[in-house]
């Protein structure tokens, strides 16, 4: 499941750019080879991110792994949801387990991200 | 799932009155209370469980039999070499002169013990080919910090600390963050499609801020680090130490030195090579070994001879990094490793190995065809298959751990390396029969044949433990991290 409208990285988030601001999550893949999610961990809102560098991490019942920001900027709103449910992530990753929204600074950065085409290849559909 | 309770807690067996031992009235009189001060005074009860000394016993060996141990059946967990521990080591560690011995009792009461570390570290170093070590820290982790410790020593000596070490994506979980304990940034390199470290790739990143390259040589999928030599001297080439995690000793004994290709630093893990208990029957021990450069770095007291060959604890190292542990390390764990080398002998050492490898490579080629085995490199004493051939069912890597419980065996190191997805990272150890390896073989067959035909045995399993499957997400996410003291206790 690779949605046609949604910008990804080779690190399994996607991104849904609308503006200047960019909504992150993971792939449905990615949470699929996760595995049961039990903890989320982000960036503050108000912190400043940078392009392909960690922004925080995920930890399911068998590994723990980096979360990295998409694309930089500074972090305007985190889903509280994860704080007690992220769950939601497993069921739901493209919609209610969306991660973080970003305020861009620089909008051609999108053009370091993979396309959804590009992006079932890496994955193997 | 519903909680199944199968052995209470001792605190809920405990009977008021019931005692495991009857002592005479004291004939020395009451303390007098009021030297205590009051907030240090327990009113209360001291809440210790009740119970006579045949309860006690039945508790325990009843938990023994719900629980999977070596003791009981094959425990094929890959990077941790669960081989059979001799029960001649517990009698030697169980003898009243080392037990009972005070670890401040030094001098002519303590010199048997002193002897015993001597020896133990004269012998440590023979086999790896180093010259100086300490037997201070309790477990592989606190090795690699230790080391990493001595390099930053080294380092620090010669004017600069240096900021990286590097290090594959292989590596033991416990590298990265040892490497960052000891102040400095990890530094990650791809492993090759064989399995080995990518020598350009290292090429490319060492510079005079490397401050150590940190490998485990067989690395984590058992394979042989074949370029060894010539990384040393790139390493070298830069002013910087090469690192041995020795989790996978049990591949080389008596067959490859790592000080003879190179390393100047590792640490052992006594308690998986040299067949002291771990996995919850620990404690561990760590040493560290090194080439005499770094000598003088090492924690004190190191244990050295006099002029007359007499071993005493040595202070007086202005460069050491300082003491790491308590006392001087975990010494009944050192006894243990003592007993079990000096039956071996070199010769039985080599064996060891030659064994460990013979054993794995039987257990490999007899599953081969059944799971996946991602890197091509021939493996040693491990080998990491994957349950990628049995995704199509919708079967993963847990689904045939669990459902080797009821075959009556451990799982294999299940998720780790994390470069290989499924992984079921698979070490027999030299001490199982060929009997015994063709079971687990057996087992890991049959479960992939079910794995076809009824994937949902496999979601379901285990099912002849007296706990089946476990809710983990669950566990993860609820934690409950004390057991809940009832108000009558």
């Amino acid at each position: 499941m690779v949605p046609d409208k949604l910008k990804y990285t080779k690190e399994h988030e996607w991104v849904d750019v609308d503006g200047d601001i960019a909504i992150v999550g993971i792939t449905d893949y990615a949470q699929g080879e996760l595995g049961d999610i039990v903890y989320v961990e982000l960036s503050n809102v108000g912190e400043k991110v940078t392009q392909f560098e960690s922004m925080g991490t995920i930890e399911a019942v068998k590994a723990v792994s980096d979360i990295y920001a998409p694309l930089s900027g500074e972090v305007v709103e985190v889903n509280a949801v994860l704080e007690t449910a992220p769950e939601v992530v497993n069921r739901d990753p493209y919609g209610d387990g969306w991660f973080i929204k970003i305020k861009l600074d620089d909008i051609a950065e999108i053009d370091n991200l993979i396309s959804p085409q590009e992006y079932k290849e890496l994955i193997g559909e | 799932m519903t909680t199944k309770i199968i052995e209470k807690t001792v605190f809920e067996l405990s009977r008021p009155g019931l005692t495991g031992a009857s002592l005479p009235t004291t004939d020395v009189p009451e303390a007098d209370r009021s030297v205590i001060p009051g907030r240090m005074r327990r009113e209360g009860k001291i809440g210790l469980p009740e119970l006579a000394e045949v309860d006690v016993m039945r508790h325990f060996v009843k938990l023994s039999t719900l629980n999977h141990h070596v003791d009981k059946g094959l425990y094929p967990l890959g990077s941790c070499t669960m081989k059979y521990n001799p029960k001649v080591d517990e009698d030697a560690a169980a003898l009243t002169g080392f037990a009972s011995l005070h670890p401040f009792a030094l001098g002519g009461f303590s010199g048997g013990a002193v002897e015993v570390m001597a020896q133990l570290g004269e012998m440590l170093c023979g086999i790896v080919s180093h010259d100086a070590i300490t037997l201070q820290p309790a477990a592989g982790a606190h090795g690699e910090f230790t080391g990493l410790l001595v390099i930053r020593a080294y380092h620090e000596k010669n004017g600069n600390p240096r900021r990286d070490v590097i290090l594959p994506d292989s590596a033991h979980g416990t590298n990265p963050a040892s490497i960052v304990f000891s102040g400095y940034k990890p530094v990650q390199i791809k492993s090759g499609p064989d399995g080995l470290v990518d020598i350009d790739a290292l090429k490319n990143i060492l510079s005079t801020e490397t401050a150590a390259v940190m490998l485990t040589n067989p690395n984590t999928l058992g394979i042989f680090e074949r370029d060894v030599k010539e990384i040393a001297a790139m390493v070298h080439g830069v002013g910087a130490q090469l690192y041995m995690d020795g989790a996978n000793l049990n591949a080389l004994m008596g067959i490859v030195s790592p000080g003879d290709i190179g390393f100047d630093v590792m640490h052992f893990n006594l308690h998986k090579t040299f067949s002291t208990p771990h996995g919850g029957g620990g404690p561990g021990s760590g040493p560290v070994s090194v080439k005499e450069h770094l000598a003088p770095f090492l924690p004190v007291p190191v244990v050295v001879r006099d002029e007359n060959n007499e071993p005493f604890f040595d202070w007086d190292r202005p460069d050491s990094i300082g003491k790491i542990s308590g006392f001087w390390g975990n010494f009944l764990v050192m006894v243990k490793a003592w007993v079990y080398l000096r039956m071996l002998g070199s010769e039985g050492l080599r064996e060891v190995s030659e064994w460990a490898v013979l054993n794995s490579n039987y257990l490999l080629s007899r599953i081969q065809d059944y799971y996946g085995l991602k890197y091509s490199g021939t493996p040693m004493h491990e080998f990491v298959a994957d349950a990628t051939t049995l995704k199509e069912y919708g079967i993963r890597n847990i689904d045939v751990a669990k459902r080797l419980l009821d075959y009556g065996f451990h799982a294999p190191t299940m998720s780790f390396p994390l470069i290989v997805p499924d992984a079921l990272m698979t070490e027999p150890t030299e001490t199982e029969s060929k009997a015994s390896l063709d079971a687990f073989a057996d087992a890991m067959i049959k479960i992939a044949k079910e794995a076809a035909e009824n994937p949902e045995l496999l979601h379901r399993a285990p099912v002849t433990t007296p706990i089946g499957r476990l809710d983990e997400a669950k566990a993860a996410r609820t934690k409950v991290l004390r057991w809940p003291i009832p108000d009558d206790l």
